[in-house]
């Protein structure tokens, strides 16, 4: 299966949510769209000028833009905010909490410049907490795709699902590497390779630096079984577990804290149900810098290399 | 019975509630909500057009949106007394199993409540977010929001407040309850407010005054307030009020901010407050 994967080309995410947000324009009335002055930086300008009276600029003022948000649900509405990541999650945590999740609001917070690949502005914007405050707030879902057509397939099909949500993406340009017509389910694991080896689950950015190490293991003559959790919150455990039941061990890539991230979502799964030994790939505990991403990722050890180490090292531990 | 008449009627009762709901679970925001009482039996009694059988989005119908939500007392006790839900559950208030939490909320379905509050400087946002969601929609009800002075003090009231001005959300009456003090003491002292009216007005809204305790002056007030949305600004109400408003020993101090009666002042409290339409 890996040898079938074709890049397409390259895109960054964000771009994939502002088509997705433009196509969510025509189909459904009801989609209003919130920007704190970084409408170029979230690719929605195009919505903006296709749909002028649906499009609120609140300027930079973040928390305001929240509780607009949760009170544009009210009247039917369905709300998409647009920021970074950082500006999404930790300078509104209180207003998400309360106007939003405990609320039971149909908001969809979509995060762009998530994680140290936003680059040269360095740690005040490289958000590597944000995965684990969302998934903390109770009836928040959260995704995490990992190209230009998953985020864009994301994003139209959040709206179809009555609730709040966190969409996590990016800036950089990165393989395109899904399908352009692929049927988005929210919950549902996407299994890129199946192997019986060792189980690689990553999100984000990191599926396809995941791809990649597992080109490189399979080399080796190495089985991996490469599973995209595109979906943090539901996780879909049975994906984990059948996985694991063929594979017995487990290696979690991303862009985010190894506290609080996907790793120690599967970690819960498993000692609850079937302990096996897992690596993350992860940060450990540490902000980031500046820097070009690829730079980053390897400083930081969640580059391709890191994650055929840990796929060896996990194996090693059977 | 005049209308004026009839309102102050249902406050009395209105204020009985609250006294009595916190004395039961010995917590609870009395101060605040007597102080809001009048305001509250105005607005669900007479200024606004709303449906009592409740649903969430509201449409053709003016809302109500809560931000300062440690009042929930008022809230409550109006919200029953106007029928969203029975008298009888007011007894539930601050108890395991209730809909009637410590601070306003969604979460249990109670019903006239849109938005849970009480994490302070978020419910005009809120508001906000539905009166442009009223515009969108074509109907051409109002939102009216309530929020405490002290609560002023957050930033995001006047990051709201900014955008309401430049986005022309003149389908908004918000009202400030006034009453110069806060949990620690009077706003003077604790983070003074300064010019309530230059600010607002420097921001781009429409400023009135009332004196929160006057029942024919706030429903003129909220009249003419009504006859000036539709004219490109946001229109806030300074209301002037004394926190504990109707109980001699409460009225006009902080103390009362989030303090329970005993048993004693209980009895004091009810015999201020006539027993007009029932105790639940």
């Amino acid at each position: 299966m890996l040898d079938q994967i074709q890049v397409s080309g390259k895109s960054d995410t964000r771009s994939g949510f502002g088509e997705g947000l433009l196509a969510l324009g025509h189909s459904r009335p009801e989609v209003v769209a919130l920007c704190a002055d970084l409408t170029g930086s979230l690719k929605m300008t195009a919505f903006k000028k296709a749909f002028p009276d649906r499009f609120y600029n609140v300027g930079i003022a973040e928390a305001n833009m929240m509780g607009v948000a949760a009170g544009l649900t009210i009247g039917g509405k369905i709300p998409f905010t647009g920021t970074f990541a950082n500006f999404s999650t930790g300078r509104v945590y209180d207003q998400i909490r309360q106007s939003i999740a405990y609320s039971g609001k149909n908001v969809k917070i979509c995060a762009s410049h998530a994680g140290i690949t936003l680059g040269e502005d360095g740690a005040t914007h490289q958000i590597l907490e944000d995965i684990g405050m969302m998934k903390m707030l109770p009836h928040m879902t959260v995704i995490v795709p990992c190209d230009f057509n998953q985020t864009k397939a994301a994003t139209m099909a959040i709206a179809d699902l009555e609730g709040p949500v966190y969409l996590r993406f990016g800036r950089p340009k990165v393989p395109i590497f899904t399908a352009a017509d692929q049927d988005f389910v929210i919950g549902k694991a996407q299994t890129i390779a199946e192997g019986t080896d060792v189980s690689i689950i990553a999100c984000g950015h990191l599926v396809w630096r995941a791809v990649e190490a597992a080109k490189a293991l399979e080399a080796e003559g190495i089985s991996v079984e490469l599973i995209n959790m595109h979906t943090i919150k539901p996780l879909d455990e049975e994906a984990i577990l059948r996985s694991v039941a063929k594979t017995g061990c487990v290696v979690t890539a991303e862009e985010h804290q190894m506290n609080g991230g996907l790793g120690d979502s599967v970690a819960q799964v498993l000692v609850r149900n079937q302990p096996a030994p897992l690596e993350m790939v992860a940060v450990n505990d540490s902000f980031g810098e500046s820097g070009t991403p690829d730079q980053l990722m390897r400083k930081y050890g969640i580059d391709t290399p890191n994650i055929i180490e840990a796929a060896k090292k996990v194996i090693s531990r059977k | 019975m005049s209308t004026v008449q009839q309102l102050q009627t249902i406050a009395s009762q209105v204020r009985r509630d609250i006294v009595r709901m916190v004395h039961a679970v010995n917590s609870g925001h009395p101060g605040g909500s007597l102080g809001c009482t009048d305001l509250l039996t105005a607005l669900f009694f007479e200024i606004m057009d709303h449906d009592a059988s409740f649903n969430m989005d509201g449409k053709g119908e003016d809302l109500f949106f809560l931000s300062n939500g440690h009042i929930s007392p008022v809230y409550y006790s109006v919200l029953a007394r106007a029928g969203y839900f029975p008298v009888n559950e007011l007894a539930t208030f601050r108890k395991i199993d209730s809909r009637l939490q410590g601070h306003p909320a969604t979460e249990e379905g109670l019903p006239g409540v849109r938005i849970a509050s009480g994490s302070l400087g978020q419910g005009l946002s809120v508001a906000l977010g539905a009166a442009l969601a009223k515009k969108l929609n074509g109907d051409d009800k109002i939102v009216f929001s309530l929020h405490g002075d002290g609560e002023l003090q957050e930033g995001q009231i006047w990051e709201a407040v900014m955008f309401a001005a430049h986005h022309k959300v003149d389908n908004i009456i918000s009202f400030v309850d006034w009453n110069g003090q806060q949990i620690d003491g009077p706003t003077a002292e604790v983070m003074a407010l300064g010019d309530l009216e230059a600010k607002w007005r420097a921001f781009g809204w429409e400023v009135l005054h009332l004196d929160g305790h006057d029942m024919p002056a706030i429903l003129d007030t909220a009249k003419r307030a009504r006859t000036l949305t539709g004219n490109g600004k946001p229109i806030v109400v300074l209301m002037r009020t004394a926190m504990g408003k109707g109980v001699d020993f409460m009225e006009g101090t902080h103390h009362w901010h989030g303090k329970a009666p005993n048993d004693e002042q209980l009895a004091s409290a009810l015999s201020q407050l006539e027993e007009t339409l029932g105790d639940y």
